[in-house]
């Protein structure tokens, strides 16, 4: 049983499909990417995965459990985590408290509690703002953990939104371009981050448009082209494939050597 | 100064309570001073509500009509002693806005605004036209509290408007205590979160509608313990109280002043309390004036008047 | 069942003006996403400046044209001096600088002209109009033929002229808009223009029958708003269909149930369409983009 199975998953906005019968499977520790061309419904495959969309077609089965369509707040007590493309950031909060709210699940409790301010209350806070300042020098982010999360770069967001997923303490990680809008040094640290989370046995499902990157790290590689899923493989045999070079490599490749 | 923090806002609201007196030339100031108390109470509600979980509701002063009426009927029908029923108003008021925020807490922006108008103008609707129960829209008297006989009783003569000076102050330093708790707690912060961003409080396991639901009761009973308070000063309430005006004035004193904290939203409350009783002067042209400062506010101060005011000193001192 | 015609013909005429605030708000909605709270103080303009205009000498037609222009001149000046430089302000904040605007004005009509109650006659008489069994005032007529022509006016000028095409682009996207070089600036003065004309129209066409004063504005801005909402936000024919249903249902409400109680059937029947159907009645779906 693979910790992640999306079987046939399918969706469409006003009478065009958006993502048809796409399947896949993520195991623990593993890191499984989503390319394709701009359009190709990467994001909104994520967005059904987490529990955004509501799929029309198909099954997202997390650990054995159906989970097809699950609100995504209950998707998280089962340990599934995401960040996002356009950044979903906590504005007027803290850096440090961003990711003290990622750690939710663990500390709310009662809101009467709450609002006395009683001492189970004011722990809960206490022991998760340590954690958080743990989290926050993982990413590299602790000496901006008191600034306003408005202020931070776009990569250093990048990173924060990574910080607050993994406050969830997730099986699995959805990345949705992390490494877009970052420079060269900032992309070889959410590089080694990644790695290193999947080290640690948490799944990892990552949309990228940095080639390098994916070939990189992945393990395995799912291919989107309008929609539908052209070819899937270890990023080797993908590389390889001719219907993925025409579909996509060829197109990155012309903008890589352009950008040269 | 920080405008957030816990202890600073406490001091501050008490320290001005405490030595605003020695500035009052007369007995009719102690008045307005609990009045902007009693509106400090709502708007205190707001915060927690629009502040920090960014719903816009335009029909609280329904629920300060059930706590306001609440004190004037229960005594009546039920017997009971006035400051019960202020409490059995919040608690009536919570129930209320629990049963119909889960409805209308699913809408966004404006179509909450409408819902949670509609919501109001039935509650003023009610008061007004049950006349033979609320004695209809000329209003209905309101039992004595008491506390002044009490007080005579053990040998101590205050006079009224010193003694709900003191009761009103005492109240809005309790409900300010509870918000900025309510700030920096979980809930809060999870409120605050779905105010950021609600896809990502979602991710991140908040159930947004549970939330936001607890923001709306607790914003229900701070609407509903002023209405009471209110009634209880006056002795007299008039179905005005669960007016389209005053909702939009509760809202309207909170972010005028700065929704974002505690103490800008009172100011806000301090200033569009006592604005009509300086712009009586004008006579005719109180509306008019009244109308531009909230437009002037909004346009050239955002955030409000205290934070606004916070950043000028701040640019100055650097 | 003249009975229930009568209450059909009062509430057709009574829902026809508030198609007419609601398309006024729609308007203006669909151009700049602001809720214009002060649409009801466009009627209100309409019919008090006729009012004072005629009493000063002027006859009726002069006068009603002189109320709609300078009625239109505030909704531009509303525009230019108050929404414009508030743009990207959150909802609360622009709801309270239309309300603002909708004390603002209310206090200036009470200072320059008064607070009493006024009317002016009909167009065309007072005689009422038999109707299968029941009977119709020719104002009336007056009224529901005034929201329609409004809104077939409108339906050519959105989908037959540059302009109104413009404006309609605008709505669905005001980047690309300006992308492709419409200067959404001008889009949005004629929206504020034509919506506090569409009000000031409502209210030279309703006074005859419902009189006004200064302070009708802010309750006709409520039900328009509300009958909007019904319809949909951001669609015109929501917004007449709003409109339209709303009167009637206010009117069989008064009629049969409780007059007191009207007001609170359009808000009862409004709080049920928005529970069941979010986005009213012809409202678009909308999927969140993330």
């Amino acid at each position: 049983m693979s910790l992640l199975q999306v079987d046939g998953l399918g969706i469409e906005f006003g009478g065009l499909k958006a993502v048809d019968n796409v399947g896949f499977k993520v195991e623990p520790g593993e890191i499984v990417s989503v390319i394709g061309p701009n359009g190709a419904g990467k994001t909104t495959l994520f967005n059904m995965i987490s529990g955004i969309y509501l799929p029309k077609a198909g099954r997202v089965t997390l650990a054995g459990q159906d989970v097809t369509g699950m609100e995504p707040h209950l998707l998280a007590r089962l340990g599934l985590s995401r960040t996002f493309q356009n950044l979903q950031i906590f504005q007027h909060m803290s850096v440090l408290e961003n990711v003290v709210a990622g750690f939710h699940l663990e500390e709310s409790g009662n809101v009467l509690s709450d609002l006395f301010a009683l001492p189970g209350s004011r722990k809960r806070a206490r022991t998760v703002r340590a954690k958080a300042e743990v989290l926050l020098a993982r990413v590299g982010l602790e000496r901006a953990a008191g600034a306003e999360a408005g202020s931070l770069s776009y990569g250093a967001l990048k990173r924060l939104e990574i910080a607050r997923a993994l406050a969830l303490s997730p099986k699995i990680l959805l990345l949705d371009e992390p490494a877009a809008g970052c420079n060269a040094v900032e992309t070889e640290e959410i590089d080694e981050l990644i790695a290193e989370v999947a080290k640690s046995g948490v799944a990892i499902l990552l949309v990228e448009h940095d080639m390098k990157l994916v070939m990189r790290i992945s393990n395995h590689i799912v291919v989107l082209d309008h929609g539908e899923k052209i070819a899937e493989g270890d990023p080797e045999t993908v590389s390889r494939n001719p219907d993925v070079i025409a579909a996509y490599l060829g197109t990155a490749a012309a903008q890589e050597s352009e950008h040269a | 100064m920080k405008l957030g923090s816990k202890h600073t806002t406490l001091l501050v609201l008490a320290v001005i309570i405490i030595v605003a007196p020695f500035f009052f030339p007369s007995s009719y100031y102690f008045r307005v001073g609990s009045l902007i108390f009693i509106n400090g109470l709502a708007v205190t509600g707001i915060v927690i509500l629009t502040g920090y979980a960014g719903q816009v509701s335009l029909g609280h002063a329904g629920f300060a009509g059930i706590g306001a009426y609440a004190c004037a009927l229960a005594p009546v029908y039920l017997g009971v002693h006035p400051g019960l029923a202020l409490i059995i108003g919040a608690l009536l008021s919570g129930a209320i806005a629990f049963l119909v925020g889960r409805p209308i807490l699913r809408l966004k922006g404006y179509y909450l605004g409408v819902a949670s108008l509609g919501f109001g103008i039935l509650v003023a609707m009610l008061l007004t036209n049950e006349a033979q129960i609320t004695g209809g829209p000329d209003g209905i008297r309101v039992a004595d509290l008491g506390i002044r006989g009490l007080l005579r009783e053990m040998g101590f003569r205050v006079k009224g408007s010193e003694l709900w000076y003191v009761l009103t102050g005492i109240c809005l330093l309790i409900g300010a205590w509870l918000a900025l708790n309510l700030h920096d707690s979980p809930t809060g912060r999870a409120l605050r979160a779905l105010h950021g961003s609600e896809v990502a409080a979602r991710t991140v396991g908040v159930d947004v509608a549970r939330l936001k639901l607890q923001a709306f009761v607790i914003s229900a009973v701070f609407a509903s313990v002023s209405g009471s308070l209110l009634a209880l000063q006056n002795r007299f309430i008039t179905p005005e109280v669960a007016g389209f005006l005053h909702s939009v004035e509760m809202v309207t004193m909170a972010v005028l002043g700065g929704v974002g904290s505690v103490l800008g939203a009172i100011f806000g409350a301090a200033i569009l309390t006592t604005l009509p009783q300086v712009l009586t002067v004008f006579a005719e042209y109180e509306y008019a004036v009244l109308g531009l400062v909230m437009m002037l506010v909004m346009i050239f101060l955002r955030d409000g008047l205290l934070p606004s005011l916070a950043k000028l000193i701040k640019g100055r001192e650097q | 069942m003249p009975e229930l015609m009568q209450f059909l013909l009062s509430g057709l005429t009574v829902g026809a003006v508030y198609a007419l605030v609601a398309l006024g708000f729609t308007i203006i909605y669909n151009a700049s996403d602001v809720v214009n709270f002060a649409q009801g103080e466009f009627v209100m303009l309409g019919g008090m400046i006729t009012v004072f205009a005629y009493g000063a000498g002027a006859p009726l037609p002069l006068a009603a044209a002189v109320a709609i222009l300078t009625t239109v001149f505030v909704g531009v000046a509303l525009n230019k001096l108050a929404i414009e430089p508030a743009r990207g302000a959150p909802v609360v904040s622009l709801i309270i600088i239309t309300i603002g605007a909708s004390i603002l004005i209310r206090g200036v009509t009470q200072i320059v002209f008064d607070k009493q109650i006024h009317r002016f006659p009909a167009f065309t008489g007072d005689a009422p109009i038999p109707f299968f069994g029941a009977t119709l005032l020719p104002q009336s007529l007056w009224v529901v033929g005034g929201a329609l022509t409004v809104f077939v006016g409108l339906y050519l000028f959105f989908t037959k002229t540059l302009t109104g095409k413009a404006v309609l682009a605008t709505a669905n996207n005001r980047l690309a808009a300006q992308l492709v070089g419409i200067n959404t600036g001008w889009v949005m003065t004629l929206s504020f223009g034509l919506s506090a004309a569409i009000g000031a129209l409502a209210g030279v066409l309703v006074t005859p029958i419902t009189l006004t004063s200064y302070d009708v504005g802010i309750g006709l801005a409520l039900k328009g708003f509300a009958a909007a909402m019904l319809g949909g936000m951001g669609n015109p024919k929501g917004a007449l269909v709003g409109g339209l249903l709303l009167g009637v249902i206010e009117a069989m409400t008064a009629g049969y149930l409780s007059s007191q109680y009207k007001d609170a059937a359009a808000f009862v029947v409004i709080l049920a369409v928005l529970f069941a159907m979010p986005q009213g009645l012809f409202g678009a779906k909308s999927t969140e983009r993330v």
